[in-house]
């Protein structure tokens, strides 16, 4: 796909031209916005500021399908993706232990799958075409530089960076991405927020896939995700390892003050990973084929912005939908649902001539009634205790001494108890068993 | 373990071939399109006054250098365009972002 989707990247765009809907982004929240609409029958360009759809995305580890069976059927025989994943591992680490939760299921490799490793430059390639299929105009190579406003300062569509290049429509649909500009000239975001974001910096490496296959226990086209506690020296956040087809991906994912004040380099922290005992002999002998990085937005549902204003939505990345702290690891997921959403209520207020904040009110009321804000209502508290001090730095050493204690055998030295371990490792790492007892109530509460 | 909460850097212990690749080899795998004018400024005279400069080692590309005169040097060419250093930076008006030109910039294949 990418490439081959550029014919109308050299249009002109007609200024005079009025959509119904201008699209901003060709990552998935806006191709399914477009996609929508598109359906829908109403008229709509769909902006991507990269040379095709995906070129400027990076994502950390599973795209999770079932958001898709709606609009795409049996979309599984036709996706490009590297593998599915079927066995799903979550890791613990010290500088020197590891222990994993390691589950695998035949289902997750069979139709209609469950999650799946993919390169974003197709897949948004994919996504976008189904838009352009149903008939969105993809105008590619184009940035959206600002907004337009009428008198009464409603938004009446977006300036380009093409000669003559506004783009007037009823409704602006910004998926532009964690750093939206649109959202931040509209008021609906903050210029800078730190606080809620988290670098995630990726290598993708040269692997054969009969060595990934080996290594990672898998065959055919099943892959592997493991997401791991404990990688990153201290810095909230967490690391990742997931298999493509004839590559791996590995990375970490760092709260951006508390790397800035760490004064330590991101690309160190992926080397401190991929030299890690239990991770280096799924590395050895693989090469640097790309290195990415990308921001993520970290805040949650308590963060999110004001998802409407008069004549605009925002969805995606840029309204803070994705799901990066937990157990449940997901973004690409939330941003199509999000997209979908808001292509179908900016339909409804098209369709009822009323795209003020008041008409387009129906987008957030249709999230709320769906896994997108229900999910991350739910889990609103889960930023906080996945990022908190003693779950980042105290947890992964207690837990792995933990372990060592229960496996290590002591002859002649009778058996300890779990508790006498317990203790010991807790008090090893500064934890009081009141905390952890506090803390594990509070996981049940968000995750139970 | 020791009794320290944070876990000791495990690189330190392992051979050079495993951390080894130069941050230029590192930067050389990414694509970029570079457009000619330059989508981040850096007002290095308000840098002067700053101490903590979180932008030298917070930025994945490595683009912002301190100079002898405590100012910053920044160099946009090969930009991952991720918004890192307006997020970690301190002082109003010191780093201006934009968007590269359509169609340039960082190019991911494999992202």
């Amino acid at each position: 796909m990418t490439e081959s989707l550029r014919p109308t990247a050299d249009r002109t765009i007609n200024p005079a031209a009025t959509y119904d809907a201008v699209v901003v982004g060709a990552g998935p929240a806006g191709a399914a916005a477009a996609l929508a609409l598109a359906r829908a029958g109403r008229s709509v360009v769909l902006v991507e500021r990269g040379p095709f759809p995906g070129s400027k995305n990076v994502y950390g580890g599973v795209v999770y399908g079932r958001v898709l069976d709606q609009v795409v059927p049996r979309w599984w025989e036709e996706v490009p993706v590297e593998r599915w994943v079927v066995r799903r591992s979550t890791m613990v680490m010290t500088g020197t232990q590891s222990l994993s939760v390691d589950y695998r299921s035949e289902a997750w490799g069979e139709a209609p799958f469950n999650g799946m490793t993919t390169l974003r430059s197709a897949f948004d390639s994919w996504l976008a075409g189904k838009a352009v299929d149903a008939g969105a105009e993809l105008v590619t190579s184009t940035v959206a530089t600002g907004l337009l406003y009428d008198v009464d300062g409603a938004v009446t569509g977006v300036r380009t960076d093409r000669p003559d290049g506004d783009l007037r429509a009823k409704v602006v649909v910004a998926c532009d991405g964690v750093n939206s500009f649109l959202a931040k000239e509209a008021g609906l975001l903050p210029r800078a927020d730190a606080a809620h974001h988290t670098l995630g910096v990726k290598e993708v490496l040269d692997l054969p896939g009969a060595t990934i296959d080996e290594r990672f226990g898998v065959s055919g086209d099943q892959g592997v995700d493991i997401e791991i506690l404990g990688c990153t020296r201290g810095i909230p956040g967490g690391g990742f390892l997931y298999t493509n087809r004839h590559t791996v991906s590995v990375g970490v994912v760092l709260s951006l003050p508390h790397l800035a004040e760490s004064k330590i380099r991101p690309e160190e922290l992926v080397a401190d990973l991929k030299a890690h005992p239990s991770i280096a002999p799924l590395l050895r002998g693989a090469t640097l084929r790309e290195y990415a990085a990308h921001l993520i937005p970290e805040g949650g549902y308590d963060t999110m912005p004001a998802l409407a204003t008069d004549g605009m939505v925002v969805a995606g990345d840029a309204a803070g939908m994705t799901r990066a702290a937990g157990i449940w690891l997901e973004g690409v997921n939330f941003a199509f649902g999000s997209g979908l959403a808001a292509g179908r209520a900016v339909d409804r207020a098209v369709a009822r001539g009323d795209w003020s904040a008041a008409g387009l009110a129906s987008y957030r009321a249709g999230l709320e009634r769906q896994f997108v804000l229900a999910d991350h209502q739910r889990l609103r508290k889960a930023p906080g205790l996945v990022l908190s001090e003693r779950v980042q730095q105290r947890y992964p050493g207690l837990i792995c001494d933990l372990m060592e204690g229960m496996f290590t055998v002591t002859n002649p030295t009778p058996k300890p108890g779990a508790l006498r371990l317990t203790r010991t490792a807790a008090a090893r790492h500064g934890v009081k068993l009141r905390e952890l007892a506090s803390d594990t109530a509070r996981a049940l509460r968000i995750f139970g | 373990m020791s009794a320290g909460t944070v876990p000791a850097a495990p690189g330190g212990a392992t051979p050079d071939r495993w951390r080894g690749i130069a941050f230029e080899e590192r930067m050389a795998t990414v694509d970029f399109r570079v457009g000619e004018r330059a989508h981040i400024t850096v007002a290095s005279e308000i840098c002067r006054s700053c101490t903590t400069q979180a932008c030298v080692t917070a930025c994945p590309a490595d683009l912002f250098a301190p100079t002898a005169d405590g100012g910053i040097l920044f160099n946009y060419e090969e930009c991952f365009e991720c918004g890192t250093c307006y997020m970690v930076c301190n002082h109003d008006g010191a780093i201006t972002w934009t968007y590269p030109d359509g169609g340039q910039g960082v190019v991911f294949h494999h992202g």
